[in-house]
């Protein structure tokens, strides 16, 4: 199937955008749902919606089997070992505040030291701020090279007994660095410190397979990979999730109750209190189906496709700078222009139909990093038409040329 | 006596009806933001700035006789171009009416998606800002 028939399937894909055909090229941020996502969520609606593990009847025990069976498809899609350490979640911002308040609550201690990169999400540094704050734990950054990758010998000095915990983003989404994971893991094994990978923008890019990589935590977010939003995946070890306590409290998560004390429920019920989003655990388990059908090597072959054209293209234009020139990259590029502001370049992009991102992307850290107010990004999905990258060439060209 | 805040966005409305399409009014928006004259340097500081999130707005205000006058800068030009238009409505009016405006011009020219508080910009806290500065200004003459 060609991405041209792809894009078919996204009804949103062929609407217009200030009286222009819309070029959509904010797919980090969120991307576009095929028909077949949609259709699934109000089909669930419409023919098997009851609460889940809870009814004896019928209709309950078909939403309980249609929410496990996407239990089932996303842990094909990483790779888990077991269901059982598959928890939903709301999102990826949810998945790394359970870890951090779980396990930091577990572990962490006065002067124990939280280890993330220069180049993660708020996602991924707000919440060990806040545990670290709690637990008088310290947070260290390991800094990045101009490049934008992470520098690995300063990651390896920087790992010492102190360290409880590595966090750290696979694929970053405001650089398009795929990090060396593996061995960033395989690193703070060796000193038996567990880490936990953010893979929001690795799922909708790259085949991901977390036995593989030894991830001890692994988090993504539905709506990135063509699925609702209000939904996501926190992958996590047994032992880590037993040894862990729960997060919320509430119905499911339990086994027994008395006002007294109350035991939890096994794995994955003991992190998902109260009533999970159905509908967004079938419509994620139906858009990993149809990025399965389509193909992970396909789907990263196209990104590389139009991360290549559009590097070279971008690079022919004066005075235009791309940020994030690491040598291994997924389809998202962020670039500034010499005199002018990324806002002034969003704003005209917007009038022209082409939707980027402008901003700091939630990395403020990263942009002081680069030492820029911000950048305009273009990211692609799975639906992005080399004619997309030529409307942003052409849009670019035009933007500038009014402002300076 | 200055014309009233209502003459100038009349004025503006007019001036904006001869552009046919965006780019024409992007165009003019984008040269009164190079031509605008700057906020003194000395007042782009920490007091003075509005954080937008994307551009950074800075804003003085000062009293003189019974008029506000207005300077400001952004670092992003179309962000600085619509400062000037309502610097332009709001500039040598008496506090009072600062306060009790209605911008309808910014509608009506076809810019209130700037104005927006999600556009972080720093354009909607500006005008808050100015009507504040209105308030405080009007306050102290009583
Ligand atoms: C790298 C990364 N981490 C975390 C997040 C947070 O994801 P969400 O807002 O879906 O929880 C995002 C999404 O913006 C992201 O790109």
């Amino acid at each position: 199937m060609s991405a041209a028939d792809i894009r078919l399937q996204f009804p949103l894909l062929s609407t217009q955008m200030n009286g222009k055909p819309l070029i959509f090229l904010d797919t980090a941020a969120s991307s576009q749902k095929p028909k077949i996502v949609i259709d699934a969520i109000s089909n669930y609606y419409e023919t098997t919606h009851a609460n889940v593990h809870r009814g004896v009847y019928k209709l309950s025990q078909q939403a309980t089997d249609a929410f496990e069976r996407s239990r089932h498809i996303v842990k094909h899609f990483i790779n888990a070992p077991s269901e059982e350490e598959i928890i939903f979640t709301k999102g990826a911002t949810e998945g790394i505040n359970l870890v951090a308040s779980c396990f930091g609550r577990k572990c962490l201690n006065e002067g124990d030291e939280v280890l993330i990169s220069a180049m993660e999400h708020h996602a991924n540094i707000v919440p060990w701020q806040l545990i670290c704050e709690e637990k008088k734990a310290i947070l260290k950054v390991v800094p990045i090279t101009d490049s934008g990758e992470v520098m690995m010998e300063e990651y390896k000095q920087m790992l010492n007994a102190k360290t409880k915990i590595v966090a750290i983003t696979h694929v970053s989404n405001t650089l398009g660095t795929i990090n060396p994971i593996k061995e960033i893991i395989e690193i703070a094994h060796t000193h038996h410190i567990p880490v936990l990978v953010d893979g929001c923008q690795a799922a909708p890019n790259i085949a991901v397979d977390v036995q593989d990589l030894d991830a001890d935590f692994y988090v993504f977010s539905a709506h990135k990979v063509y699925g609702p939003t209000g939904m996501g995946v926190l992958f996590g070890k047994k032992e880590w999730l037993n040894a862990m306590p729960p997060y919320h409290g509430g119905g499911d998560m339990i086994e027994t109750v008395t006002f007294e004390k109350t035991t939890f429920n096994k794995l994955p019920h003991k992190y998902e209190a109260g009533t999970p989003h159905i509908a967004g655990a079938v419509g994620l388990g139906v858009a990993l189906e149809f990025m399965q059908e389509i193909g992970l090597d396909v789907i990263t072959e196209h990104k590389q496709y139009l991360l290549d054209i559009a590097t070279t293209q971008l690079k022919q234009i004066d005075g235009l700078r791309i940020i994030g020139e690491a040598s291994n990259k997924v389809g998202v590029i962020s670039f500034i222009v010499d005199g002018t502001h990324p806002y002034d370049i969003g704003a005209l992009l917007d009038k022209q139909g082409i939707a980027v991102r402008t901003g700091h992307h939630c990395t403020q850290p990263l942009m002081q990093r680069f030492e820029v107010p911000g950048t305009v990004r273009a990211s692609f999905g799975i639906y992005t038409l080399e004619s997309d990258i030529d409307a942003l060439i052409k849009g670019v060209k035009k933007s500038i040329s009014m402002l300076l | 006596m200055a014309n009233s805040i209502n003459d100038i966005q009349e004025e503006l409305i007019s001036e904006f009806e001869f552009f046919d399409d965006w780019m024409e009014k992007y165009d003019y928006i984008i040269s009164l933001g190079k031509s605008m004259p700057m906020i003194d340097e000395k007042y782009k500081n920490e007091d003075h700035i509005i954080n937008g999130c994307q551009s950074k707005v800075w804003l003085n205000a000062e009293k003189d006789g019974d008029f506000v006058k207005f300077t400001a800068d952004s670092d992003a030009i179309i962000t600085k171009g619509i400062i000037s238009l309502l610097i332009r409505v709001l500039t040598n009016q008496k506090p009072e009416d600062i306060q009790k405006a209605d911008l309808y011009f910014i509608d009506k020219i076809g810019l209130k998606e700037h104005l927006s508080p999600m556009r972080s910009n720093g354009l909607e806290s500006m005008l808050k800002k100015m009507k504040m500065y209105g308030l405080a200004l009007n306050n102290t003459s009583c």
